[in-house]
């Protein structure tokens, strides 16, 4: 009994103190991947689509902003996919 | 299909807002969706403070289920962000909680269910968002704009490449955690309306119709099953996710 609760005590202790790297694997079903990826290109995507209007409304320089927006879009959705996607170790890339 | 005209699929019309409370609720604009958040609420607490209420060594179902889920988030908390996520506890806690009752009251008969509107899920993704870019800030100071933005190390020539696309990517986060949560709440819910009418469809067309009506009777079945795992997940999906943008927010990558 006393050992047990001593085990535990020190299972206890140590959940205090342990620092590990986040685990970004959100359970991963192909169906889980497939619209996180989906989510994270189109929401980076609109986001660009976004900034890039305004900024063209705002400087009258229609359509520039837009397409330099959408081309930095899809390099962000992809970069996030990246993030998410990319194996545990070596994490730091950006 | 000539007898199902008076059963039109309305896949759409349960997410619309209804004013609850009479004349006071309709001068303040209180919704059912304000109703069912309040219920979130008062579910969480009652379990916590009902559950917690004997105090008992050995655990029974209430305090188990209280106790179950006060670890579970500061599990969470700590092996995502660290010995700081103490601090946060509090916060991933409520979120969690307010997602998770939101998902699953929402599968209620008749229930309402807030997080399968955008505006909801958005609120709540621009709180987290604009809370992890404070505490980035706080713990970082200017370091956060200069490392999170362009990480040392990176050949400054490709800087006007990588700085644009670092900010729309932070950017993106609030958006992507919205739209998450608010389709995946919003598909699941078509869903069963759809099958749902069509039980009603079949069941207007006769005898066979009827025996016809026991497929989306077992496919509502199943699709509720799921969607009680989905309305778990998203909650667990929203709050983790908030955890890994903390943990970026305090140690910069």
């Amino acid at each position: 009994m006393d050992d047990d609760f001593e085990r535990r005590l020190k299972q206890a202790q140590d959940r205090r103190a342990p620092i590990k790297g986040p685990d970004r694997s959100l359970g991963a079903s192909a169906w889980g991947i497939g619209t996180r990826v989906g989510v994270e290109l189109l929401s980076a995507l609109i986001v660009a689509f976004g900034i890039g209007w305004a900024l063209d409304r705002w400087l009258h320089t229609s359509p520039l902003f837009l397409v330099i927006g959408v081309l930095l879009g899809g390099a962000a959705g992809v970069a996030n996919v990246w993030r998410l996607m990319a194996p545990k170790k070596g994490r730091g890339s950006g | 299909m000539a007898e199902a005209s008076t059963h039109t699929i309305d896949a759409l019309g349960q997410f619309r807002l209804h004013h609850g409370w009479g004349l006071i609720g309709k001068s303040v604009n209180f919704t059912q969706s304000n109703a069912w958040m309040i219920a979130a609420g008062a579910v969480t607490l009652f379990i916590l403070v009902y559950g917690m209420r004997s105090r008992a060594v050995v655990p029974g179902r209430m305090q188990s289920l209280a106790e179950v889920s006060y670890g579970f988030i500061e599990k969470m908390c700590l092996a995502q962000i660290g010995e700081e996520g103490r601090k946060f506890f509090p916060f991933i806690f409520t979120l969690f909680f307010f997602v998770l009752m939101g998902n699953i009251l929402g599968l209620l008969p008749f229930a309402f269910t807030y997080t399968s509107h955008i505006a909801v899920t958005a609120a709540l993704a621009i709180m987290v968002i604009v809370f992890v870019t404070i505490v980035a800030i706080r713990e970082n100071g200017h370091h956060f704009f200069t490392e999170y933005f362009f990480p040392p190390g990176a050949p400054k020539l490709l800087a006007p490449l990588i700085i644009p696309v670092e900010i729309i990517s932070y950017l993106s986060r609030p958006v992507s955690l919205s739209i998450r949560l608010f389709a995946n709440m919003v598909a699941g819910h078509v869903m069963l309306e759809v099958f749902a009418t069509f039980i009603l469809m079949l069941s207007a067309a006769g005898v066979l119709g009827t025996i016809g009506a026991i497929g989306p009777l077992a496919i509502n079945v199943i699709l509720i099953g799921f969607e009680l795992l989905v309305a778990f997940l998203q909650a667990y999906v929203f709050a983790i996710l908030t955890c890994i943008y903390l943990h970026d927010a305090v140690h910069l990558h």
